[in-house]
């Protein structure tokens, strides 16, 4: 079991802990043990420490503190927002903060939705098991 | 003596610091005009005589004085205002009731009364809530609103829910038991006929929404997990 994510200039992670909650940044530079410069599109560059951040799979190419031009064209260039969005994590977090959102009728629409299905499957299940009968 | 009500005057003499004022005395009687009006009145401050004092009705002195000084309560000018409203509770906004009778049903928002209650129907057909007063601690407001153009809800208030009044019965011995089989409460028919009047409009436009009606009809309740600080209402 090596490692595969790596602590790197470029990589792409999540921030799990604090204000920046649920925030993609880029490690930018590394400052010493515990602690990264991070930086993103609508964020100042700031420092974090490593226990905040999970590292995810995506790494894009830059140089040591490249400029927020810079950086913002680079991650355009390996487009970290699709790749993310299609990852499985990211797709689970967007569900996860839709489910969050929904409103009390939503929800209700939603029991109705789950209800109907399990009713079109126990139909179906029910004429396959008369089949094997 | 009654007092005209004045524009706060400002002062031609700017304040050097808190105290001390930038011109002298005699800068400033020069500066007020005092030497033109005395000029005007003849070298002299013109002097007007006392307003004649008001009549005051004769009060004849009171017979009796109490033995003891009474304290007498401060006054209090405080008017009572209706409840404040809360700001996602519009007409039209679908309520979740959690207390009472209808516990956990789901109602359509009509107005706020000047005690500050909630005016509420079922719709009635709908969940079975007839127009109805509704605290508003009581109550959830959600994100949905029903379309609410075209009610009229402007003939109901606060005294529409008053307790009808009864009429004393004369109490006979043998009256007292057979009095008690009153008949039972009937709706007056026109009580019925403004439930009808607010729901027909209202249901029709309920209908327009997909599930709505269902909605409406079904209580609202806690399953597991359910987290009511973290829910999105």
């Amino acid at each position: 079991m090596p490692f595969k994510r790596y602590v790197e200039i470029g990589r792409v992670a999540l921030v799990n802990y604090g204000e920046d909650y649920g925030r993609l940044v880029v490690i930018v530079d590394v400052i010493d043990q515990n602690r990264a410069l991070v930086d993103a599109p609508d964020m100042v560059r700031s420092q974090m420490n490593f226990k905040r951040l999970s590292l995810t799979d995506i790494k894009i190419d830059i140089k040591r503190v490249p400029k927020k031009k810079e950086l913002l064209a680079a991650m355009e260039a390996a487009d970290v927002k699709k790749k993310w969005e299609s990852s499985s994590w990211g797709r689970k977090l967007i569900v996860q903060k839709r489910r969050a959102s929904l409103n009390d009728f939503d929800r209700f629409k939603l029991m109705l939705a789950k209800i109907k299905r399990a009713g079109l499957i126990k139909n179906e299940l029910s004429k396959l098991k008369k089949v094997a009968a | 003596m009654a007092a005209k009500a004045t524009v706060p005057r400002k002062t031609r003499n700017p304040d050097l610091i808190r105290g001390v004022g930038k011109y002298s005395r005699s800068k400033m009687y020069h500066k007020r005009g005092l030497w033109a009006i005395k000029a005007k009145n003849g070298g002299v401050f013109p002097r007007h005589d006392a307003r004649p004092a008001a009549e005051t009705a004769l009060v004849k002195p009171p017979k009796f004085y109490p033995a003891d000084d009474v304290k007498k309560p401060l006054v209090n000018k405080h008017k009572p205002k209706p409840t404040k409203l809360r700001a996602s509770i519009t007409p039209g906004t679908v309520l979740i009731i959690l207390a009472g009778r209808f516990k956990g049903k789901r109602v359509v928002f009509l107005k706020q009364l000047s005690s500050g209650l909630l005016l509420v129907t079922g719709p009635f057909k709908i969940n079975g809530v007839p127009l109805r007063r509704v605290n508003q601690s009581y109550v959830i407001g959600t994100s949905t609103k029903v379309d609410f153009s075209g009610v009229n809800v402007d003939k109901f208030d606060d005294k529409y829910f008053a307790k009808a009044v009864e009429k004393k019965k004369k109490k006979g011995e043998g009256e007292f038991f057979e009095a008690e089989k009153e008949e039972k409460n009937v709706l007056p028919h026109e009580k019925k006929d403004d439930q009808k009047s607010v729901d027909t409009l209202l249901i029709k436009s309920i209908e327009t929404v997909p599930d709505l009606k269902t909605y409406l009809a079904a209580r609202f309740s806690l399953r597991s997990g359910m987290k009511p600080h973290e829910l999105v209402f």
